[in-house]
Formats: C-alpha cells, structure tokens, sequence
C-alpha cells in the first residue's frame, strides 16, 4: 500500500484509532517527566483521553457500513457503539483502579498506557474487516493485558498469572493464526466480505474450511475464556491487582464479541449451520455448566467472579450460536450488560479493600449492611441482575438470549440455560447472606476508593436497577446496530 | 369502571416508593420511619377500599386498565388491570400489610427500618403481581417478590433462616423459569405477551402439555402442592412472625391465582386431560399431609402443613370443573368449585394469617414455638385464648366462619363430580379439626404447664386491635359471603367458558 493511494475517507474511517494512539504516545513519554505525586496528571489526561476518543467516534459515527483502507477496516454503528461502551469501561476502570494503586504505591503511568493501548487493541478488533487486522488488533490487545496482569510486579502470585496467561495466550493465539492461514488458503483472501463469498460458493463441509474453522474456533473460545479453554481465567482473574482484574473482565470482553461477531457471523456465516454452530453448542453449554457448577466451591470472591464470567461467556455464546441477527443482537446485548455488572462487582471489592488487606475473600463481606447499608444493597443489585432476577438488567440478557435459542427451535438449550441460572443463583445468594444475614467480624468504615469513586460505584449499581426497569432503549440500541 | 388517575399504578408503586423512602431514612429515623410505614400502608389500603367501591362487578372485562408502553424489542407494555379475581386478592393484600407492620411495631429490634421498608416493597410487588395483564410484567414482579422475602426470612427468621430461606428462594426460582421458558415460547407463537393474546393464542395438545406443565411446576411450588412442598414448613418455621403472615396469607395464593389466570384459560385442553393429576395432588395434600400435621411438635410447623391441607383444596377446587361437566354433562354448576376455591384462597389468607399473629405473640413472650412448652395459656391470657381459639375453629372449618364456607363450596362441587372425591375431601373436615382442635387443647385449655406460661401477660393494645380486626373479617366472611361471590361472579363464569373452549 502506498501512502498516496490513501484516501481523505481512510483517515476518517480511523480518526478515534489515530488519535488514540497519538494520545497514548504523549501520555507516555509526559510520564516519564512526572514525580510520583505529580501522577494524577497522567490519569486526568487518560480521562481527557478517553473523552476524547469517544467524542470523535460518535462524532464520525457511521450510520452506513463503510470499508475503507482496502477493505481491511470497516465503520459501522456496531463498531460504533462497541468502541464507545469499551471507551466508558476503560474509564470506569481507571476511575476504581486510582486509588486502590495509589495507596499501595504501585501507581505507574504503564497502568494508563498499557490500558490504552489495550484500548485500542479492543477499538481496531471492532472495526477489523480482515483477517490481518483482526489478529493485529486481538495482539494488541494480549500483549497489553498480560503487561497488566503482572504490573505489580513484587506479587508472586501476579507474575504467576502473568506467565500462565501469557504462554496459553500465545498457544491459542497460534492457534488463531493457524486457522486463519488455512482459511485464507481455502479462500484465497484475507478480507472478510471475499472469504464469505468464498464460503458460500463452496460445497457444505468442504474439509479444508471446516478444518481451519476448528482452530479459530479455538482461539476465539479462548479470548473469551469459555470452557474448555478457560483454565486461565481464574488463576489471572485472581491473581492480577484486582484493578487489572476488573479491567480484564470489561473492555476486552467487547473485544472477544468483535472478534466472534467480525470472523464467525461475517467472515464465515456461510457454515454456520454446517459448521460452527455444533462447536459454539458444545463450548457454550459447557461454559455454562462448568462455569455455575465450579463457581458454588470457591471461597476467594475473584475465583468465584472468574468463574461467573465463565458461564456469563456461555450465555454470550448462546446468542451467538443461534445465528440470527436476533441471536447477535442478544449476546451484544449481553455482553455490554456483562461488562457494567462486572465492573460493579469488582469495584465493590476495591471499595472494600484497604493497603494491605485486599478484601478479596468472601467472607470480608460478612455484615456488609451494618457497616454500609447502601454499598450493600449496591452489591445486592450487581449479585440479584447476575443471577438474572428481574427487575435488574441482567435478567433481560438473559430473556434475550433464551429467546434467541428458542427461536431456532432449540428447547433443550434454553432449559439447560435456565436450570443452571437456578445452581447459579445460590452463590450470588450466598454474598448476600453474607452481606445481610451475617453480622460484621471488621466493624471499620470502608476505606477503598475516593468520592469520586463511590459516586460512580454508586450510579453504577443504579445503573443496573434503572436499565432493568427500562431495558427498551438498549435493546432497540444493540438490534438496531446488527445488520 | 374507570378512574381519571391511574389508580393500580398508584397501588403498586406507593408502597414501593414509601419503601425505598424509608430505606434512605436508615435507623436513625426509627421513630419517623415506624409511622412512614404504616401511613403508607394504611394509605394504600384506604386506595384499595376505593378500588373496591368503584368496581363494577356486573362484568368480567378488566377494569382501571392502564396500558404504556415498556420494551419494544419484546413488545412488552406495562398493563394493569383487574377483574373479580384479583381485585379481591389485592384488597387481602393491602388489609394484611398494615396488621404485619402493626404487628412488628415494637418486636423488631434489629434493623427495623429495613424491616418496614421490606414488607412495603413486598407488598407493592404483590399488588403488581395480581394487577399485571402482561405475562413479562407479571414474571418481573413475580421474581422481584422474591428479592424481599429472601430478606426478610433470612435477616430476621430463627436459628436456621440461612437453610430456609436458600431453600425458599431457589425451589421457587426453579418453579419459575421455566414458566419464563412457555412464556418466551408462547410469545414466539404469537407475538405478544399480552396475556389476553395469550389466552387467545391457539396451540396444539403437545404444546399445551408441555406448557401446562411449565406452569404446573411453577404454581405447583408456590402454592405449594404435595410433593413439592417441603420448602414450606422451612420457610415459615424459620421466618419472623410477619413474614410468615405474609407468605400464608398472600404469597401462596400467587399459586391458586396463576392456576385461574394461566394453566387453566391458556392451555385449557392439557387442563382438561391431565386434572387427574391435579385432583390427586390435592387429595394427597388434603388428606395426607392432614395426617403429617397432626403429629407436629412445633405450633408453626403445624400450621404451615395445615396451609398446605388447605391450599389443596383451592386446587381441588380450581379443576374439579372438568370432572362435574363430564358427570353432569352440562356447564351449569361447574363454577362452583372456582367459587369455592377462590373463597378458599381468601378465607385461608385471614384465618392463617391470624393464627401466625396468635403463635408470634406467643412467641414473643416465651421465645418457643413448641407446643409442648405451653399448656393453660387461658389462665393467664383469657382474652389471647379465645381469639385463638376463634381461629383455630375457623382453620377447622366451623360453620359461620370464613375457613367454612370455602371449603364447604368445594366439597360440595366435588359431590357433583364423584362420591369419592368429595368422601376424600370431606376427610379433612375431621382432620382438620383434629390438628387444630388438639393444638388449642395442649396450648390453651387445660392447667397451667409451667412457671413461664403462670407469668404471662394478656393482649396489650396493639396485639388486640390487630386480633380484632382479623376476628371481625373471618366472621364476617363466614356469616355472609355473598359480597365476594357477587364480586367474583361473572369473571369466573367467562372463566369456566374458556376453560370449556378447546384451543386446538
């Protein structure tokens, strides 16, 4: 490509990209002339950021499906309304994370930069229109998040993680790769549109298709962490800082969506029915087994929240193996409801930790409500929309979903759906009988996190009351942004 | 009838509303906030009293309807509206809430805001719950119930609330998805979650089978139904005094009142094939767990297993029409089981309500439920032991009181059907007489058992008006009913019509 054949629209299509990227640069080498007081200045530009980047996409937003940079990269209102969401995540996360690594004087200005960056990993994912830049962007995004994982770096148990993460990382990311490299040689392109006309032309279980197919299946099953390749999530979700922890649960999950939306539904809808399907089946009602079943045995909050995102993922895949546009509409849907639940919960753990006391076991909920009436019923909100009990918007995720199965005519998924949200609603239960049954061991006031905070923590947990009596906007939102 | 205000919004949103207030008052406000409950209580009830006024029983359509739309997506809409069956149950509703914060008033020592302010909310979801003509507005208020209940068992219950109340939230968890599952299902047929559509959809008899039985284990666990009933006893063992009122007096009849508003005009023909097994059901529970009552050692454990004996006679009642139109072979008559079931419903509301009340103010002054730490409790609390005595009869189903003329109507519908099933039925009458009557003799009656029950002290004020007033309602019912079946008349003719009608 030579640079003169770009044209003014390329650069419109990538403005938010470029200008996070920019911005990420600047912040990163003004940071090294900061003192460590002086590091607020690098989470307020962050903030300014991610203002920014969000300003400029809804600013550009494209109401049309517009591929630009010979058709490798594409704006359409999905692209749209995932880059805004993972915008507000990452800036929800910072937000939580400030002052829980302030505190424990790990504040560094990588944890902003490699944020962004990840950032921007999770904004090229949602925009990738081909192969490349797909696994440009989930690259990106890997390499930040295992940097992340291992930030503190006098933690055992982080560089653990880290290492765990970052070798399964890689093997599944090869993996990708792999299929991709077969895919693009049954096809004969790396671009999305010419290899889904390409899978069309092609006899039902062509086996050079079906066989590339089976590795990116594979590597997509492993970005979102879904059984059986989840055997990172709980090790990383507990042994990351826990603001790393929540980061990894939010935006790169709006990621993995993209991911599985950009390569299974556009690239290869062709074998939906004849291939993937039977695949996404298997994984996802495994992930929600696994996820519901294994989550009731831990007694370290983060483990158990890992493996709650576990079948979270499985419900996720469920939309997206119906393949309708209703089924993608519905695991959108879930996902960005996943995502605000999520940050909620981890946050209620910083807010309950202090310096030395991570407030990551269960039972440092006991009697929650006699030291913080509403940071308790908050948490009762994040744990009652988790377990899918209305009025909270998690049960409209879940409603969305089990429609979608059951509009393909498949009954016993959506049972196997609800019964297990019942074996999932006793660990929820289990942190409110915690928090209201039980009567407090630590009678101190909560200490984590700052008034600004607490304040979002708080519209947060509302957040998650008030879009499950109104769940109509959001809905209307992620069906309209399907094609 | 039609108000110009949209008066069952009002229902079920002041009383949440006073709730989430009195939450944010917290115990500081103890004393503002203990008559912040009942002013909203009582004032919803003074509502309610109006609703009943201004309703119109000469018709069976819906009435105060209120209609805007909620979820596009799902073309669900926020409707209310209330016809013969409802109305009654909600007006139960909003008489039982005050007498529970009344009852509360001074016996709550921890967290009491919390405690008014969770029966508030409870009550307006319980009011949404009968006043909801869309089935996702109903499943929203039918979970979200839940949300307080759980609370109230578990933060203020006995010594194995945790068990209990775990058990009470995921057996009707259970119970409901997959009524979410024949809802989702049907709204696929059709489009709708109206529940007007959904009585109109037509479906085939395989998919009223299966959606006959989502519901049955849905309304069958709240009810509940023997063998599906073994959360009860728990729950209500377990819970403080008001929230064992509320669940006997209210939450059970969610379950008699799916069967009239769901299984029974939704999925009519599966009804009609399989009342069998809701006849043995209830027969079982009837007789059976009228046998298990009258061993218990614990005076709430006894009267939850009489719930139980009772509630099945609402079942009972609610599909023994299809047996008397076979027998008979003519629709006339056929409604008087729905009557007598939904007498039932009311009837056991009062009198199970009031027993709880008379078992927490036993409770409150010797801090045991076991019948064997009484014994002459009428020596020292004359006029405690002739309102309990009073409800004891009622449960037994003396004539005059309420608990008679219910059961009464079944049986007598039951006769119409078959001989043994009203043989069966009738059994009840001696057992029910035999637990309740035996429990007031080991209770009330008879010496003084021991030094606590010699220092006891009679009613206070408080406990007497609450009594009272329970007292005047049973009899009043009892002595004439016609009021209520005026009210429930014409709804519940449309309903055996649309129970006859076949769908497929």
């Amino acid at each position: 490509m030579n640079p003169a054949s770009i044209t003014r629209l390329d650069l419109v299509l990538a403005t938010p990209e470029m200008f996070l990227l920019a911005a990420t640069c600047v912040i990163l080498l003004g940071d090294l002339f900061l003192r460590d007081r002086d590091r607020w200045i690098t989470f307020v530009l962050s903030l300014l950021t991610l203002a920014g980047v969000a300003w400029i996409t809804a600013a550009t937003g494209f109401t049309e499906r517009t591929v630009g940079w010979h058709g490798t990269y594409v704006a359409d209102p999905l692209s749209t309304l995932l880059k805004i969401v993972a915008c507000g995540a990452v800036a929800v996360a910072f937000l939580y994370g400030h002052g829980y690594l302030q505190v424990r004087r790990i504040l560094q200005g990588e944890y902003y930069v490699l944020g962004l960056f990840a950032l921007l990993g999770v904004m090229v994912l949602a925009s990738a229109n081909s192969l490349v830049t797909l696994y440009l962007g989930v690259e990106l995004l890997a390499l930040s998040l295992y940097a992340l994982v291992a930030f503190n770096r006098d933690s055992g148990i982080a560089a653990e993680a880290a290492i765990k993460y970052f070798v399964l990382g890689s093997i599944a990311s090869g993996a990708l790769l792999y299929g991709m490299s077969i895919i693009y040689g049954v096809t004969g392109s790396l671009e999305l549109g010419v290899i889904s006309n390409a899978a069309l032309q092609m006899p039902a279980g062509q086996i050079g298709l079906l066989f590339g197919l089976a590795f990116i299946v594979v590597g997509v099953a492993f970005k979102f962490g879904a059984v059986p390749f989840h055997t990172w999530v709980p090790d990383v979700y507990h042994g990351a800082p826990t603001p790393v922890t929540l980061f990894l649960a939010a935006a790169p999950k709006l990621g993995s969506f993209a991911l599985a939306f950009r390569l299974l539904a556009e690239g290869l809808g062709a074998v939906h029915a004849t291939g993937w399907q039977d695949m996404i089946t298997m994984v996802a009602v495994l992930s929600i087994i696994v996820g519901n079943v294994v989550a009731i045995a831990q007694t370290n909050i983060k483990r158990m929240l890992a493996y709650s995102t576990i079948s979270h993922v499985g419900f996720i895949l469920l939309g997206i193996l119906a393949g309708t546009s209703q089924g993608y509409a519905a695991a959108l849907y879930y996902t960005i409801t996943y995502v605000i639940m999520s940050v909620g919960g981890f946050g209620m753990i910083i807010l309950l930790s202090r310096k030395g006391f991570e407030a990551d076991s269960l039972e440092d909920f006991k009697g929650l409500n006699a030291r913080s009436p509403w940071f308790a019923a908050v948490m009762l909100m994040l744990m009652f929309s988790m377990a899918g009990v209305p009025p909270f918007v998690g049960f409209w995720a879940k409603l969305a979903v089990i429609q979608a199965v059951l509009d393909i005519g498949s009954l016993w998924l959506a049972i196997v759906a609800v019964a297990l949200s019942v074996v999932g609603a006793y660990y929820y239960l289990r942190v409110v009988k915690l928090m209201y049954f039980d009567e407090p061991t630590d009678k101190t006031a909560l200490q984590g996190g700052g008034g600004a905070m607490r304040f979002v923590l708080s519209l947060n947990g509302l957040a998650v009351l008030l879009l499950g009596l109104f769940p109509g906007l959001l809905l209307a939102l992620c069906a309209r942004v399907i094609p | 009838m039609q108000l110009d205000w949209p008066i069952l919004s009002v229902l079920v949103w002041l009383p949440i509303a006073a709730g989430v207030l009195l939450l944010l008052v917290g115990n500081r406000g103890l004393a503002v906030g203990r008559w912040l409950a009942l002013a909203a209580s009582l004032a919803t009830f003074a509502i309610s009293l109006l609703l009943w006024r201004e309703f119109d029983p000469s018709t069976a359509s819906m009435q105060f309807f209120e209609q805007q739309p909620w979820i596009g997506a799902f073309n669900a809409w926020y409707t209310l509206g209330v016809d013969g069956i409802s109305m009654p149950l909600i007006v139960l509703t909003t008489f039982i809430t005050p007498l529970v914060v009344i009852a509360g008033w001074t016996v709550i020592e921890k967290r009491p805001t919390q405690y008014f302010a969770a029966f508030l909310i409870l009550e307006g979801l319980m009011i949404g719950v009968f006043a909801a003509l869309d089935a996702m507005l109903f499943y929203v208020f039918w979970e979200a119930m839940l949300i307080p209940m759980f609370v109230i068992i578990g933060v203020w219950g006995g010594q194995r609330r945790v068990y209990a109340t775990v058990k009470f939230f995921l057996y009707t968890f259970l119970g409901s998805v997959l009524m979410l599952v024949a809802l989702i299902y049907m709204y696929l047929q059709g489009g709708s979650y109206s529940i007007a559509d959904l009585q109109a959809l037509p479906l085939s008899m395989r998919e009223q089978v299966l959606i006959f039985s989502a519901f049955l284990i849905a309304f069958a666990v709240k009810v509940p139904m023997w063998p599906v009933h073994t959360w009860l006893p728990d729950a209500h063992v377990e819970a403080p005094t008001g929230g064992s009122v509320i669940l006997a007096a209210i939450m059970l009849k969610m379950g008699g009142y799916g069967f009239l508003r769901f299984s029974l005009p939704m999925t009519p023909d599966a009804s009609r094939e399989l009342d069998w097994l809701i006849i043995a059901l209830s027969l079982t529970a009837v007789v059976y767990i009228g046998f298990v009552a009258l061993v218990q050692q614990d005076m709430k454990k006894l009267i939850a297993y009489s719930s139980i004996a009772h509630m099945g006679f609402v079942t009972l009642g609610a599909f023994i029409a299809f047996e008397i139109v076979r027998a008979t072979g003519q629709v006339q008559g056929a409604a008087m089981g729905l009557d007598g079931a939904m007498v039932q419903m009311i009837s056991h509301g009062l009198v199970s309500g009031a027993l709880f009340l008379c078992i927490g103010v036993l409770y409150d002054r010797m801090h045991s439920r076991q019948i064997a730490d009484y014994g002459g409790v009428i020596n020292t609390m004359p006029v405690f032991g002739a309102f309990m005595v009073l409800f004891a009869l009622a449960n037994a189903g003396l004539p005059g009181t309420s608990g008679f003329v219910g059961e009464f109507l079944v049986i007598l519908a039951a006769f119409k059907a078959n001989f043994w099933y009203a043989f069966l039925a009738a059994i009840t009458l001696i057992l029910g007489a035999a637990y309740t009557l035996w429990l007031v003799k080991r209770v009330v009656f008879g010496p003084v058992g021991n030094d606590h029950v010699a220092q006891l002290q009679d009613l206070n004020g408080r406990e007497f008006f609450v009594l009272g007033v329970l007292a005047i309602a049973v009899l009043a019912l009892g002595l004439w009913p016609a009021p209520l079946l005026d009210v429930m008349r014409p709804t519940l003719g449309q309903l055996v019509q649309q129970m006859m009608m076949t769908k497929l």
